[in-house]
């Protein structure tokens, strides 16, 4: 039984083990990624007071539409780009830090690329701390990678871990009730737990289409999704 | 002393919870015993869920001063004529009486860390083991110039709900014909990003219906704000030609007040106002401060568990913590009560720690029908806690997506006063 199994491996386990498999990973070092930048610095300004030089200024990268500087003279590259509404994300980026030609042909910018991923990281984590704070606009990009999920495929046999569910479910009742009120937003209570776990799932592969559903779904391991389905299935009303 | 992760998990991982759950009484007395001091969206969440979940064997005093508390999130649909003001009041009867928390309505004056005893203005010291901090947030003094708290009457900032709320609804209604409502708006970090900007959205909602030549004026220090292609384009939607804002690049952020006046100085442009809704610079709640818990502005927090950096037996929820990503917000502060809850009671009874997850969503409504959302989610890191990824809705989305997203932020208002007050 593969629940038994994930419990005597928790048993077994050092203290925090478990714990540091959950932790989100900083994007790199951003201390680290200052260093690096110095040979970008003499085309590329960031921070306070930066300007365009030959090439763009740099803050607010994070989310900003390629080639979208007003009165910055682009590539032609940089214009299809901009036409085509490509918008710089941590993969783009990454790519382009990588080797500028392989992402935008036609690029200006001279520079054979940095072909260490940890170089890249470093320096992606530095570019990432000159755009917005998602305290001040939540929307902004990620500063962190989360931790990745493998979904095996005997995800339905999983026998849920109903205290873990009921922690876990913490979580979801700040919106839907417990008392199984559905005004708004759904009713999540007394599901057949195998629909529940079905559910989860295509929202974690973005099926359906609700995107905060998506968002909690996106990063609850099998087990967590089954140990909701138990916790759910037999919530009094 | 500064805490990390390794110091939190030798008392309560999950895993270690596992092997072996030893009972860890208080010294001095039967039951351990957990203060909180505020009863909002942190406060009272982590109230009922350390009294819920620990079936009587804690001891948990929530210390609020007001019998009656009014919910920041959704004062500016009140604002708008969307909620009464009684909707979004609630008592502290329910935790008192069906999940035993000793609920005492007095202000938590300070906190005496070594001999771990809250003292409240009435005079008395109520000891705890584990002190959860949420006061929400208090102002800068001197934040612009002219305002203070002897001028709220005056020129109020209706950003801590209640009476606030209604002396600005009352100035609003009161404007005359054609005049001008003027909002200093907040620097970051401050509660709730979106907030002045759907309370501009009310403001203008209100006076469209009753005095639809009155204009709208933002003051604002911030280059940005968050959803704002999606308030300018409901702004230009439904409220075309009313409102007004000057960036940075424009003065707003070189701002001063007269109360005596009406008059706001813009970069030295005066501005007669009508109602002048001042929403300052913000800091952590006072006792923060009075703890000795505070670096700058804020007090910084493990993002695994919400324990104050300076002290471990205290954790600090909310609007008052500089824990990394997460917004200031009634969701935040929520999300947050939770982990901080089973950390607390896993220190305090050997029950399972579970991994710490976060998430914030935040809807604005813009106009009848017309809501908007964003949110993330948070996990932590040794640094902070870190955005690992986002939602935001969309510019030109249909009325129905619209309709239905207001409407489900009317079941999340149901959904979340029901878990902070049983």
């Amino acid at each position: 039984m593969k629940t038994r199994i994930f419990a005597i491996l928790l048993a077994l386990a050092p203290p925090g083990a478990t714990l540091a498999q959950e932790d989100a990973q900083l994007i790199g070092d951003a201390e680290r990624g200052e260093q690096l930048f110095r040979q970008c610095s003499g085309c590329h300004q960031i921070g306070p007071g930066a300007e365009n030089r030959a090439g763009p200024h740099l803050n607010g990268i994070f989310g900003r539409r390629a080639g979208s500087i007003e009165g910055f003279d682009y590539s032609k590259g940089l214009e299809r780009a901009f036409q085509d509404n490509m918008v710089w994300n941590i993969q783009r980026l990454n790519l382009y830090l990588e080797n500028p030609r392989s992402l935008v042909s036609g690029t200006r910018m001279a520079f054979r690329g940095l072909k260490k991923q940890q170089d890249r990281d470093d320096v992606l984590a530095y570019l990432r701390s000159y755009t917005a704070s998602p305290q001040d606009i939540p929307e902004s990009a990620p500063t962190a990678r989360k931790r990745e999920v493998d979904l095996p495929p005997e995800v339905l046999e999983i026998v849920g871990d109903r205290d873990y569910g009921e922690y876990l479910a913490s979580e979801c009742v700040t919106c839907h009730q417990t008392s199984g009120m559905d005004e708004g937003i759904p009713s999540i209570t007394r599901w057949y737990p195998e629909d529940f776990v079905i559910a989860m799932h295509a929202y974690k592969q973005k099926m359906r289409p609700h995107p905060v559903m998506q968002m909690m779904a996106g990063r609850l391991s099998d087990e967590e999704i089954a140990a909701l389905a138990a916790y759910f299935a037999d919530l009094e009303e | 002393m500064t805490l990390n992760r390794r110091n939190f998990l030798g008392t309560g991982a999950f895993a270690a919870a596992t092997l072996a759950a030893p009972m860890v009484r208080a010294a001095s007395h039967g039951k351990p015993k957990v203060v909180v001091v505020g009863g909002g969206a942190g406060g009272a969440t982590a109230a009922r869920y350390i009294a819920k979940d620990s079936n009587g064997e804690i001891d948990v005093t929530l210390i609020e001063p007001t019998r009656m508390y009014y919910t920041c999130f959704f004062s500016n649909l009140y604002i708008g004529g969307f909620r009464e003001l009684s909707s979004i009041g609630h008592s502290y009867g329910k935790l008192a009486s069906e999940y035993g928390i000793n609920v005492v309505h007095d202000w938590a004056i300070g906190v005496d860390r070594d001999a771990k005893t809250v003292s409240l203005a009435g005079g008395a010291k109520v000891p705890y083991d584990r002190l959860i901090l949420s006061p929400g947030i208090d102002f800068v003094d001197g934040a612009v110039p002219g305002w203070d708290l002897s001028t709220q009457t005056k020129m109020p900032h209706a950003y801590k709900a209640g009476t606030q709320s209604e002396l600005l609804k009352d100035q609003i209604m009161a404007m005359p014909e054609g005049g001008t409502y003027v909002m200093v708006a907040p620097p970051n970090p401050y509660r709730c990003p979106p907030g002045p900007y759907e309370r501009v959205s009310m403001v203008a909602h209100v006076l469209k219906e009753t005095n639809p030549t009155a204009k709208i004026l933002i003051a604002d220090p911030k280059d940005k704000f968050s959803k704002q292609a999606l308030f300018e384009e409901g702004w230009q939607k439904h409220y075309g030609g009313m409102i007004e804002r000057l960036g940075p690049d424009f003065g707003g952020g070189n701002v001063s007040v007269n109360a005596d006046t009406m008059e706001v100085n813009i970069d030295g442009e005066i501005v007669k106002a009508d109602v002048c809704n001042v929403i300052p610079a913000q800091k952590a709640g006072a006792i923060c401060d009075a703890a000795a818990l505070t670096e700058g502005n804020w007090a910084p927090v493990d993002g695994h568990n919400m324990q104050s950096r300076m002290d471990e037996n205290i954790y600090i929820l909310g609007d008052s913590s500089n824990q990394g990503d997460m917004p200031k917000s009634g969701y935040s502060a929520n999300s947050q009560a939770k982990v901080a809850a089973m950390a607390v009671r896993g220190s305090l009874t050997g029950s399972r720690v579970f991994p710490a997850k976060y998430s914030n969503t935040c809807w604005s409504l813009i106009a009848t029908d017309d809501g908007v959302k964003v949110g993330a989610s948070y996990e932590p890191t040794d640094e902070k806690i870190a955005s690992v990824s986002s939602f935001v809705s969309q510019t030109g989305e249909d009325a129905d997506m619209r309709k239905r997203t207001y409407e489900e932020s009317i079941g999340w208002y149901a959904g979340i006063t029901s878990d902070m007050f049983g």
